[in-house]
């Protein structure tokens, strides 16, 4: 194992604190939304094993796998997007 | 890994970062979104194999098509969802997606490990201790996650409670852990697989467990940190894989996930182990009829509110989940159109906690274009609540009861509300009796200066407009 990877992981604890310290609550939901959609990103870990099955079972499970990330980072990303929307129409 | 794609790579992360800071700013919110979605395809154009090897470049073999299929096929899920929800629904919308990426965390990590678990070379006690975590955190999430949306749906949202809970939760922790820590440290082994279900399976439980005892009013809380939860998971996963992207994202939601989770209580001003522990609003009952409330509920009529309003000079709105249900927060702008047009000062009193999700309120009257210099904040309004004329209470409830802080025994005691009871004339739009989402009767319903207008709070409000229009 690579200890870099662990020092960037200690790194990215701090920032994750650091960076959302002075947020208003009304943003609280938005924000939410927002990393609930960064999570997605497992949609690459389950692209990452369905490319390598070789099984019907890990082939299925994959699959799924694929399906519930596209959908958490597509819907994440677009929800966020449909609430942010409505914060910029402003008179 | 070629040193231009970890260049990459660190524009990526630099990107999620950025991301996530102007998402804490209303102007910049937006964009903020996009960033971090920028990010996210960099990160799928660089994606490589744990040893390094790019993804793209490899010849097309069936499981290609399953992967963009899968892609093409989550991709309509997540967009029907998230363009046919209505806003009041958002919060269980947001559920569900985090859900299903604690779900695909998880199934990434059995798969991972299997495979480890299978192979010649076998892994090392830390890798397979990421992907154990990853499938636990996973699927309690995933579980957890669910039975949130369901509670949100109004399915069973009253805390359900059984003497000896915590211990049977606690026990079935301890069973997780315990085979959690056997297969890290033995994980080549005949009996893994099987091991490896049942802690799948408990955990899967354990999700379920963990959110059922927990009432509907703090689901936003248990989602936020079921958020953070598959933050971690795929951090984890990231680990496992060696893929630093996904160690990065998933670091950076879990802590700043966390540190929500924490907010959130703070304005709640319950400490989170109460919200997970404690079973809120099981005894609600008994709390209010053991404080035995002064005072009758005065009714009154909306041809008497129109009066009251349209000679005020200052009025605060207190909105609230029933605004929402009722779908009022179009007819509240037009009110406060009309009551602007004749000079009244109008301003809506925002408590961090209002609806089912923070912020959930401000995201509602957003839709309704009420422009946001007239939302403030609670903190910034109670100092002058005195001054006010004439406060209407939408569907409001537990941020405007005075017991938080009249009443020691109250559940709710000591959380920072709406001091709406301070206010000349209160006016509580409100269907019926029915006490809030905590269960807990509400004592600013029977002060001296309360009125209450009982019906559904749009038709209510319409005939307001139209009173207010003639007057």
């Amino acid at each position: 194992m690579d200890t870099n990877i662990l020092f960037i992981f200690i790194l990215a604890v701090f920032v994750g604190f650091e960076v959302i310290s002075k947020v208003p609550s009304m943003l609280h939901t938005p924000l939410m939304s927002g990393t609930n959609a960064i999570h997605g990103i497992i949609l690459f870990g389950g692209i990452l094993v369905l490319a390598d099955a070789d099984s019907v079972l890990t082939q299925a499970l994959g699959f799924v796998a694929v399906i519930f990330g596209s959908a958490n980072v597509f819907g994440g990303f677009m929800v966020t997007d449909r609430m942010l929307q409505m914060f910029k129409k402003k008179k | 890994m070629s040193s231009p794609i970890a260049l990459l790579i660190i524009g990526v992360a630099v990107l999620f970062i950025i991301g996530i800071k102007l998402l804490s700013s209303p102007k910049t919110a937006r964009v903020g979104n996009l960033v971090a979605a920028a990010g996210m395809l960099i990160a799928l154009v660089v994606l490589h194999k744990p040893d390094g090897t790019s993804v793209w470049t490899q010849g097309w073999s069936s499981n290609y098509t399953l992967i963009v299929i899968g892609t093409l096929t989550g991709l309509v899920i997540g967009a029907v969802g998230a363009y046919s929800v209505k806003m009041t629904a958002m919060p269980q919308m947001v559920a569900l997606f985090n859900g299903l990426g604690g779900g695909a965390a998880a199934l990434v990590a059995s798969l991972e490990f299997q495979r480890g678990a299978h192979s010649f070379a076998g892994i090392t006690a830390f890798i397979a201790g990421a992907m154990l975590f990853a499938t636990l955190i996973g699927s309690l999430s995933f579980s957890g996650s669910i039975i949130a949306y369901l509670k949100l749906e109004g399915k069973f949202e009253k805390p359900m409670t059984f003497p000896g809970q915590n211990i049977l939760n606690g026990l079935v922790l301890l069973v997780i852990l315990g085979l959690g820590g056997w297969l890290t440290l033995n994980a080549p082994n005949e009996h893994a697989t099987f091991a490896f279900m049942v802690m799948f399976s408990l955990a899967l439980f354990f999700g379920i467990a963990m959110v059922m005892p927990i009432g509907g009013a703090d689901m936003p809380v248990v989602i936020s940190l079921l958020n953070s939860f598959t933050g971690l998971a795929v951090a984890a996963d990231g680990f496992a894989i060696n893929n630093l992207a996904m160690v990065v994202a998933g670091t950076l939601v879990g802590s700043s996930g966390t540190l929500l989770t924490l907010l959130m209580c703070k304005a709640m001003n319950r400490p989170v182990t109460n919200v997970l522990f404690g079973a809120f609003g099981s005894s609600g009952g008994s709390h209010a009829a053991a404080g035995g409330i002064a005072g009758t509920v005065k009714p009154i009529q909306a041809d008497e509110v129109a009066l009251l309003l349209a000679y005020a000079q200052r009025v605060v709105v207190v909105p609230g989940y029933g605004m929402a249900v009722a779908q009022a927060q179009h007819s509240v702008r037009e009110l406060s159109d009309e009551l602007g047009k004749r000079g009244v000062e109008v301003q809506f009193a925002i408590h961090p906690v209002a609806g089912r999700m923070p912020g959930h309120m401000n995201v509602l009257l957003a839709e309704a274009n009420v422009p946001y210099d007239q939302l403030v904040e609670m903190e910034a309004i109670n100092p002058s609540m005195d001054r006010v004329d004439v406060c209407l209470v939408i569907g409001a409830n537990d941020v405007v009861n005075p017991a938080a802080r009249e009443e020691k025994t109250s559940p709710i005691y000591g959380m920072p509300i709406i001091e709406a009871d301070r206010c000349k004339t209160v006016i509580v739009m409100k269907r019926s009796m029915a006490a809030g989402f905590a269960g807990i009767e509400n004592h600013l319903f029977y002060k001296d200066n309360t009125r209450m207008l009982f019906g559904d709070a749009k038709a209510s409000l319409n005939a307001l407009v139209a009173q207010v229009k003639a007057g």
